[in-house]
């Protein structure tokens, strides 16, 4: 089946509609969900996953606790209509327990635990609809819910996917991209250029890696200005709904957050 | 770096831009597929100096389309429909169709869908360099993007998708060339899509679309003539209505569903294979199934049901009582159905011909043997045809009208070359010009209500007999890739051309990077008389302390070859180089090959090298792998090295090293044979030509193996065996080696019986060492040329060696079973094997010589790419063959004219009317056959012809000592040369 769709036509274009540069379209929605401290679903395309963040909180078991910094516990919930074959997974799956321990990894060095000693961040992973790209959507949103529960970060942490057509590289895999490609997931800091994760589940060829993951690296910038703005807008909606029920004053919103 | 964006899908228009669907896995599980895509404006129009579109593509449709067509006055670009490329692809690849084309996504994709053959044709389309092709990606584009309606069907889908984007381009070329004031607004080109689909071009033409049928289209151009036949029976159904076709009687039963055919052989109950041909007879096929140790019987026409040498069918098997054996008469088509009517198609099926064909057959089964029966069934459908182009004759029974200048349409038969193909039928106008010429054919397709499958000519190739038309059908019929290189090609050799020279040594030099300096070494090469691409070369000293260092060194080819360059791509559809009698069609560009990369004496070359130490008893101590710049210090044919080595008064260095390699090979060869190695034949044979400009052939004589030969032999097998290890070792997923199957033990059968009751001898197989003894005591003292014979015919019953990916099959089955080694690879001829330049390219990589490129780690890619080259392999061989049969015909028909040629021959095959005789001197394979009743021995390979004179009568049986009569007969039909043999001792069978 898959073998009747070019994934990189000669026209440079991917079966999409894409060429190789292009990421899928990204929507990013940071209102308030339930009960959540901070929460945010970002969309890649037809991958859609929403994330909560409850904390820093006292943790319900004291024995996992540390006295000098936070714990993080993320939790992912995959839901059953998100593939196109109804499935239902268990929270013990390999895969996913997989997953939520690179996320866990991912942001350990990145949130400032240290100022919450014995506490726990919950990170509630909701993956909605699936379509290629899985962690690094689960990795953006983490992101973003984090920034919007006011958890201190270092930085953002932007993560993204690239593969390898014969010689060409890609960014943002969908499924089809992702079945028939060696792949790889980068999650970079953008203020630092730091990396915080690179995952592969594929072989790729040594001298292929170079190029795809400075590329990747380039493309964490990319997200990085769209997951800014989107934080900004919503500070700016904030602010101004503030401004509606306080007095009259004229606090530029703008100054609220300034541009690193 | 390229910038890296986002691409933004406006969530509102989702119904354009997201698609859903259902899809059944294998296992028949039903999944939603949801798809999205990206619809742009920045798809370019491709046409020249357009205002609105950027293009960054250097091939570009000119601005104001074709002008030359009788119709469409104002220029105009063409937008064929799906139809026409998986009906009309000869019309479209034919040179003189040459309007710029705007090839549309959807059409590609739909081409892609139906047919992957044609698909890449297409794309081989293209790619030409006289064609003006652009590929519009209309789904991508904002404007022309459309969505499947509620109750459309996919196939209405993409015509209004077609119709659409033909409109899009109208409106697009009046929008870019904006009227300018003051100046006459010039004339706005026109797009014309062209379809065979009468609703489609109805609407678009209520669209206010120009559109316009092939033939329409075609009768408008200029070449019109030519161009007409190309044009397909297929596409031709709209215009002229089959006659009568609903009263036609069918002829053939109705192929199943392709489900049923799916669901049957999944169960069992049907068998799928290719369909074999028996070339003997053409009322009598086969199908080789896994499920059978014999392959499947088909006989007769009717149980044959349509299907063509090489399509993939599905058969269906009979009880076990209705099995038959092989009939054992020599059948011939053209003498059966000698007078049936290409023209009359109405009356098949009562006619004497079938009447003829059903005596030919009763007669068989009423003597069938009960000893000998085999599967038989019957094909019930086609899982896929593999149908190409033929070359054939014209029948010139089957014309109405041979007056030359007649231009009126007529049916007529083409007879393939090919004594596996049926009769193809053929509408033309041109007829009485191609007789006696050679032509390509094509079949379209082959109608229940037909004998004979219906084809369209595709163009001729030249008069039969003529060495330039017998040398391209032989290339065609063998599917040999022989167009000159490319520019993209060439662009890849060395800028310097002729003047390429192996730079001063420097350290700092990449080209001597970590090679070894071998210039001084004593170092000749040994090969045919008149080689040009010499490919390796060979040294040997005495090492102080008493062993043998002997080197082999390989053109390094893969120095030159980068891969994944044009070049290589190329290289890599080709395969091999392809030996004819009197051309050679190269793999590589001719610089490389008898230049560059070919070890000519006196110069200096880089190579790759393998260098042993080996101890007197020819053992190895120790192996290395090296790149190396050489200085051969002489080419020798094989004759010369071996008088040099033979002449006691030679004492230089030089014949030394010959001496020296000799005597290891001599030893190298004996272990081989020990390990159980085969020593086999083939019947080969050697062309002497006139002179090299006039190709006429004055002589065959049959090869002569010289100890040289089988120097050179044994250390190639050496280099190959040693290199196979080595980047197996390295590499085990994707080394890229070479294997040869054992043979399954039925394939033995036949011999053997045959060589118990005729000869009193047996053949042991269970294993290649006691195949090669057994083979050693099939010696008639008295008949020196009967062991060779055994050993031919031995070698019919095997597999053949394949190229494969090690990691692709197990590793058990990596045995070479001929040479009885456990590993093999093709290693030594880069220049002419595309095999052995991907195995340079390892074993520089498993040295650390040079990283392996990525798609040499890709177990996919290595096991295409092999695919490719095993097929070509094969086709290359068939087709030297052939080329050798081509001139040993000529030869025979030159001494035939002064004298009647009669030679010494074997009996190989015995049938109810004939003999299948070998003939070792032309090292050709005939059939004499009689007319006049015999006597058939079935189970002692026996026939007994009444002798003419009435005294005795005369048995003949396999392996007897014939002699024959070679005449080269002219079949007055087809302007075919064949050659016919009779037998002139013990009796002479002229007129039996």
């Amino acid at each position: 089946m898959s073998s009747r769709i070019e994934i990189l036509n000669d026209g440079g274009f991917r079966s999409d509609g894409r060429k190789q540069y292009e990421l899928r379209d990204i929507t990013i929605d940071l209102s308030q969900q339930g009960t959540a401290d901070g929460s945010a679903i970002i969309t890649h395309g037809l991958t859609q996953v929403m994330v909560s963040v409850f904390g820093p909180r006292e943790a319900k078991m004291r024995s996992q606790t540390l006295h000098d910094r936070a714990v993080l516990n993320v939790e992912i919930n995959v839901a059953p209509f998100s593939t196109g074959d109804r499935r239902k997974r268990s929270r013990a799956d390999r895969r996913i327990l997989e997953l939520a321990a690179s996320i866990e990894s991912t942001f350990e060095p990145v949130v400032q635990t240290s100022l919450y000693p014995r506490s726990q961040i919950d990170i509630y992973v909701q993956v909605l609809q699936q379509d290629g790209g899985l962690l690094q959507a689960c990795i953006n949103a983490t992101t973003l819910a984090l920034v919007t529960a006011g958890v201190p970060l270092l930085d953002f942490v932007c993560a993204v996917s690239g593969g390898v057509y014969s010689t060409q590289p890609l960014l943002d895999l969908t499924t089809l991209e992702e079945n028939d490609l060696p792949n790889l997931t980068v999650a970079v800091m953008p203020r630092t250029q730091k990396v915080t994760l690179v995952t592969m589940e594929t072989r790729l060829h040594v001298d292929r890696f170079r190029d795809i993951f400075e590329l990747a690296c380039q493309a964490g910038q990319t997200i990085h200005k769209e997951m800014k703005r989107a934080v900004k807008d919503r500070t700016v909606a904030l602010v101004g709904a503030m401004d509606t029920g306080a007095k009259h004053s004229s606090v530029d919103p703008d100054a609220m957050m300034e541009d690193r | 770096m390229a910038e890296i964006t986002i691409r933004k899908r406006p969530r509102t228009e989702a119904v354009v831009t997201q698609r859903k669907f259902f899809k059944k896995t294998a296992r028949g599980k039903v999944i939603k597929v949801l798809r999205e895509r990206y619809l742009r404006d920045d798809v370019a129009c491709g046409i020249h100096s357009c205002g609105l579109c950027a293009h960054d593509a250097d091939v570009l449709l000119p601005s104001s389309g074709s002008l030359e067509h009788a119709s469409v006055k104002n220029g105009h670009f063409v937008l064929p429909d799906t139809n026409i490329f998986l009906s009309q692809m000869d019309l479209m690849e034919s040179p003189l169709f040459s309007p710029p084309i705007i090839l549309l996504q959807t059409v590609l994709e739909e081409v892609r869908h139906r047919s992957l053959p044609l698909y890449n044709r297409l794309k081989a389309l293209v790619k030409a360099d006289d064609k003006k092709i652009w590929i519009f990606y209309n789904e991508y584009r904002s404007e022309t993007a459309v969505i499947r309606e509620e109750g459309e069907s996919p196939n209405d889908r993409n015509d209004r998708g077609i119709r659409k984007a033909t409109a899009w381009y109208n409106n697009h070329m009046s929008l870019s060339r904006p009227p300018v004031r003051g100046q006459a607004q010039p004339p706005l080109p026109s797009v014309v899509l062209l379809t065979d689909d009468v609703a489609n071009r109805q609407k678009g033409e209520t669209d206010g679309l120009t559109c316009m049928s092939v033939r329409r289209y075609v009768e408008g151009m200029k070449e019109s003539g030519q161009l007409l036949d190309l044009l397909s029976a297929a596409g031709s159904e709209s215009i002229e209505p089959t006659r009568a076709a609903s009263i036609r009687q069918a002829l053939y039963p109705d192929y199943l569903p392709t489900a049923t055919l799916q669901a049957g052989v999944k169960s069992g109950q049907l068998h799928q294979g290719h369909f074999n041909a028996n070339q003997y007879n053409y009322l009598e096929g086969n199908v080789s199934v896994p499920a059978f140790e014999k392959p499947v019987l088909l006989i007769g026409r009717e149980h044959m049901n349509r299907a063509v040498q090489g399509d993939i069918v599905a058969v269906e098997v009979f009880d076990e009582k209705d099995w038959k054996a092989p009939a054992d008469e020599v059948v011939d088509q053209e003498a059966t159905l000698k007078n049936d009517d290409a023209e009359d198609s109405e009356e098949e099926g009562g006619d004497d011909e079938a009447l003829a064909e059903r005596k030919v057959l009763q007669t068989e089964l009423t003597k069938q043997l009960t000893s000998s029966k085999q599967p038989t069934g019957r094909v019930v459908g086609i899982i896929k045809r593999n149908w190409r182009s033929y070359v054939c004759h014209i029948d010139s029974t089957s014309l109405t009208s041979t007056n030359p200048t007649s231009l009126s349409q007529q049916t007529v038969f083409a007879t393939p070359v090919s004594r596996l193909l049926p009769r193809i039928r053929l509408r033309t106008r041109q007829a009485p010009a191609l007789i006696g010429q050679k032509i390509l054919v094509t079949i379209d397709r082959w109608e229940r209500t037909s004998r004979y499958p219906e084809g369209h000519f595709v163009r001729a190739l030249g008069k039969v007999q003529s060495k330039e038309a017998e040398q391209e059908s032989l290339l065609l019929e063998f599917d040999v890739p022989y167009r000159p290189f490319g520019k993209a090609i060439l662009d890849c050799l060395p800028p310097e051309g002729d003047s390429w020279v192996v730079p001063p040594k420097a350290s700092a030099d990449p080209n001597w990077r970590d090679r070894e300096d071998l210039r001084d070494m004593i170092i000749c090469s040994i090969d045919p008389p008149g080689c040009q691409d010499i490919d390796d070369a060979l040294h040997a000293r005495r090492l102080p302390n008493g062993n043998i260092e002997a080197g082999v060194h390989i053109a390094d080819v893969s120095h030159f070859v980068l891969p994944d360059t044009p070049m290589d791509n190329e290289a890599a559809a080709r395969g091999t180089t392809v030996y004819l009698v009197d051309k050679r069609i190269d793999m590589l560009p001719a610089l490389l090959g008898t230049n560059l990369c070919s070890l000519r004496p006196h110069v200096e070359r880089l190579a790759f090298s393998v260098i042993w130490e080996l101890s007197p008893a020819a053992e190895i101590v120790n192996v290395r792998f090296t790149k190396s710049v050489i200085a051969s210090k002489s080419a020798f044919t094989y004759e010369e090295a071996q008088l040099r080595k033979d002449d006691p008064k030679q004492t230089d260095e030089l014949t030394e090293s010959i001496r020296l390699l000799n005597d290891l090979a001599r030893k190298l060869r004996q272990g081989r044979m020990d390990a159980g190695a085969l020593n086999l034949a083939s019947p080969e044979v050697k062309i002497h030509l006139d002179s090299s400009e006039s190709s006429d052939p004055i002589d065959v004589e049959q090869k002569e193996q010289r100890e040289t030969n089988s120097l050179v032999e044994e250390f190639m097998l050496l280099a190959n065996i040693s290199v196979a290890g080595k980047i197996q070792e390295t590499f085990p997923q994707t080394a890229v080696l070479r294997r040869h199957l054992p043979p399954p033990r039925t394939n033995f059968e036949k011999l053997q019986d045959i060589l118990k009751k005729r000869r009193g001898m047996s053949l042991d197989v269970s294993s290649s060492g006691a195949l090669a003894a057994s083979l050693d005591e099939c010696v008639d003292p008295t008949e020196p040329a009967f062991n060779t014979l055994v050993r031919i015919m031995a070698t019919r019953c095997m597999l053949s060696a394949e190229y494969f990916c090690s990691g692709s099959v197990g590793r058990d089955t990596f045995g070479h079973y001929g040479l009885a080694s456990p590993i093999y690879t093709h290693f030594t001829s880069p220049i002419r094997r595309y095999a052995d330049v991907l195995a340079h390219r390892q074993l520089s990589a498993a040295i650390g010589y040079t990283p392996l490129h990525a798609s040499l780690h890709s177990k996919s890619h290595v096991e295409r790419v092999l695919e490719v080259v095993n097929k070509r392999h094969r086709m290359a061989q068939m087709a030297s063959r052939a080329s050798v049969e081509f001139y040993v015909g000529l030869a025979l028909k030159a001494r035939s004219e002064k004298e009647t040629v009669i030679e010494d021959a074997f009996v190989i095959r015995t049938f109810r009317n004939g003999l299948g005789v070998f003939v070792s001197r032309l090292g050709l394979e005939g059939l004499v056959t009689f007319k006049r009743e015999i006597q058939f021995d079935a189970d002692n390979y026996t026939i007994t012809i009444p002798s003419p004179s009435g005294d005795q009568d005369v048995a003949i049986s396999v392996f007897d000592k014939i002699k024959v009569r070679v005449d080269v007969e002219q079949d007055k039909n087809t302007q075919r040369g064949r050659v016919v043999m009779s037998l002139s001792h013990p009796v002479d069978s002229r007129g039996m």
